[in-house]
């Protein structure tokens, strides 16, 4: 009697979510950030479909605060695989008025991207959206099924969640309503490392050390860029830096590090005393933070 | 390097927070920034130590209430095993949150407060693990520090214990001594409890043995997805997409395609990059065949050699899972695997009473209840019996109104 080694265990039970995707829903999408998990989704996609081509497109909620290298990458890989790429912008929101830029020190576009991402889905009236998030990295998130409902305002409501059970993903809903896939619930930041070390998979420069301007706020490194506004109290030093998450330049924090090889990011991470999610600046506002997003639909 | 998922049963009152804060904890899994919002919440233990408990209610409303309302998913790992907890809730009123915690783990850890031995709580979460058929199971008999540490008040638990154990047909436990508070026998063997000679808890939970069934006789496969490119070098690609549910498959197998009843033999077994021999329980994989059957997303692939059942007439357990009662007038859907169709709940058999484990007739049933019942569904299912072959034998309820998942079944009996 043999069991699969866990990473295996991991890879099945994704591939297995993702093809009841393609089963149940019209009109599903994979909500692609250019961060390490989603790229992990794109080639779980791969295996779950190949040789045929995946049944959804990739979705990006730009924010216009990208990093210049995770831009890069997205369109690379696109060529490379295939498919089809759907891009919305939070500047057409910013523009028609919809949104309001944030304004101050610390402002920043994270909290606007829902409302595009919203807007997104109710344009191409998708009713599944793939997405990487995992179990492991918040509170609330550990609460989250793997098919979470989300009713036509976009909100998730904790109370009335489905049961669960087995491996059997319920994704009837009603007109207006879709549901949030996340095929790695189960999967750690460490199985998601081992996982692109095992696999090969090419990341965005940005995850590797390597020299930036940034500035320290809050105790935390903010790579310095036209998009974060700065004052005369901010001074710019030069770092040997690596950031473990990509999202908006304005939120996403680096650490010092000259982890320069996938093997030395994993040793960093074994070793590590922050998790992930403490260097997301948007989380730390208040302990509900997380909860209270996802309540008004944050991805 | 492998997983085991596993429940916790038993509610605040038994330390269950305390407990899994105390693994998480005292392996390490806690990291700086977490331990330091910890410290900064007002939630301190008598003594002024950290209550570890917090480290496992996740949402505003449960710590409002200090009660755990909903399955938490906790992840740690140690060098010789990756865990997944399943942490449920121990009230009744949450039974239908246990019962899913328990639809996917490979072990339960029963908690019972040493002060207060076997109660009707004991029996009900027994009860559950029971139903769900999980194969393994350790009682922790918790607050040992709060009885002196005493062998005859443990010893005296475990024998109670064995006789509910018989009742409700649980085969393998365990029993270990704990004090999750103090970290007695949790990751490192008590010096206060020298009497006790088997393995703490951690060190139990990292070598004990979860067997997969991988028998070629029971080989099920479900398929999720029919892969046909169609493009014109591949103009004939034809892969069935799932994953195999129990047993394994290999190539050149005679396999049947139910409900359909058509044979054919395996051709080819696909992965991304590789084509594998075989392909065993738990393996995501395309499979060819050597013949164009009519195939597609709800039939299975079976072991040629034995076969489940086909019918459209079931006996089943079920768990009632919404604040609507079952109507018996109502065409729910009925999903299995992949498969969906329509059923009605023809009749219900009985009911059983979870905390005294009697058998009641009732007409209705609601949230919680659980009991035995007839279904019949629109087409015919090719199911096993849940207590042979757990991954061919549950399905859901789904209400056709509302999209809900409403209730849990367990296939007992072929009823046709």
């Amino acid at each position: 009697m043999k069991q699969l080694d866990y990473l295996d265990e991991l890879e099945a039970e994704a591939i297995h979510i993702l093809r009841e995707v393609a089963g149940q829903f019209e009109k599903p999408a994979l909500l692609f950030s250019g961060g390490k998990d989603s790229i992990t989704l794109v080639r779980l996609a791969e295996k779950a479909f190949r040789p045929g081509k995946f049944p959804f497109p990739l979705v990006h909620i730009d924010t216009g605060h990208n990093f210049e290298e995770t831009i890069t990458y997205r369109d690379n890989m696109i060529k490379r695989i295939g498919e089809k790429l759907i891009v919305g912008h939070v500047q057409d929101d910013i523009d028609s008025g919809r949104v309001v830029e944030q304004k101050g020190k610390n402002a920043s576009r994270n909290q606007l991207q829902t409302v595009t991402l919203l807007n997104t889905i109710a344009k191409h009236q998708f009713d599944a959206c793939i997405g990487g998030a995992r179990r492991d990295e918040e509170k609330a998130r550990a609460k989250e099924r793997i098919f979470s409902v989300r009713d036509e305002f976009g909100q998730w409501d904790p109370k009335r969640q489905r049961p669960e059970l087995w491996n059997i993903y319920n994704g009837k809903i009603h007109k207006g309503e879709n549901v949030r896939v996340f095929p790695i619930s189960n999967w750690t930041e460490l199985d998601v490392w081992n996982y692109i070390r095992r696999e090969k998979i090419e990341l965005p420069t940005i995850y590797f050390a390597h020299e930036r301007d940034v500035i320290t706020r809050n105790g935390q490194l903010m790579a310095a860029s036209p998009f974060l506004n700065m004052d005369n109290e901010d001074v710019v030093e030069r770092r040997n830096v690596r950031f473990r998450t990509v999202g908006d330049m304005t939120c996403t924090a680096a650490v010092e590090s000259y982890a320069f090889e996938i093997d030395n990011i994993i040793d960093e991470i074994s070793a590590s005393r922050v998790s992930e999610r403490g260097a997301r600046m948007d989380d730390k506002v208040s302990e509900a933070a997380m909860e209270d997003r996802k309540k008004g639909g944050y991805f | 390097m492998n997983i085991l998922k596993f429940l916790t049963a038993g509610s605040v009152d038994d330390g269950k927070s305390t407990l899994i804060g105390r693994l998480l904890y005292d392996s390490g899994a806690i990291l700086v920034d977490q331990l330091e919002a910890l410290q900064a919440s007002n939630r301190k233990n008598d003594d002024g130590t950290i209550d570890l408990a917090i480290l496992t209610d996740g949402l505003k409303a449960e710590r409002e209430q200090g009660i755990t309302i909903d399955v938490a998913y906790k992840y740690f790992q140690t060098d010789k095993r990756k865990f997944i907890i399943a942490d449920t809730p121990g009230h009744i009123q949450y039974t239908r949150n246990m019962v899913t915690g328990a639809s996917n783990a490979g072990l339960a850890i029963i908690l019972i407060d040493a002060r207060k031995g076997v109660i009707e709580q004991t029996i009900r979460h027994s009860f559950l693990v029971a139903l769900l058929g999980l194969p393994q199971v350790v009682v922790c008999v918790n607050k040992m520090d709060m009885v002196d540490y005493d062998e005859v008040v443990f010893n005296k638990i475990v024998s109670d214990y064995k006789v509910l154990a018989g009742k409700v047909g649980l085969k393998n436990v365990a029993y270990i001594p704990v004090s999750a508070l103090k970290g007695d026998n949790i990751v490192h063997p008590s010096e206060r409890m020298t009497w006790f000679k088997g393995s703490s808890l951690l060190p139990y939970l990292e070598s004990v043995e979860i067997p997969t069934d991988t028998l070629t006789e029971h080989a099920r496969f479900p398929v999720q997805w029919v892969v046909r490119p169609q493009t014109e070098e591949l103009h004939d690609y034809r892969g069935y997409a799932g994953r195999v549910s129990s047993g394994s498959f290999r190539v050149n197998d005679k396999i049947t395609v139910l409900p359909s009843g058509f044979t054919s033999t395996i051709s080819k077994i696909e992965l991304l990059d590789s084509e594998p021999e075989a392909a065993i329980s738990g393996m995501s994989v395309t499979i060819h065949l050597e013949d164009e059957i009519d195939i597609s997303r709800g039939d299975t692939l079976v072991s040629a050699k034995n076969k489940p059942h086909v019918s459209q007439l079931i006996e089943a357990d079920l768990c009632w899972m919404d604040t609507k009662a079952l109507d018996t007038t109502h065409t729910y859907f009925l999903q299995h695997n992949s498969k969906l169709t329509r059923c009605r709940i023809q009749e219900i058999l009985y009911k059983v009473n979870i905390n005294t484990l009697e058998q009641e007739f009732v007409e209705d049933f609601k949230l919680n209840d659980i009991g035995r019942i007839v279904v019949k569904t629109a087409d015919p299912l090719a199911f096993d019996l849940y207590q042979d072959n757990k991954a061919n034998g549950g399905a859901i309820l789904i209400d056709s109104r509302t999209n809900v998942t409403v209730g849990a079944l367990m296939f007992r009996a072929n009823a046709d």
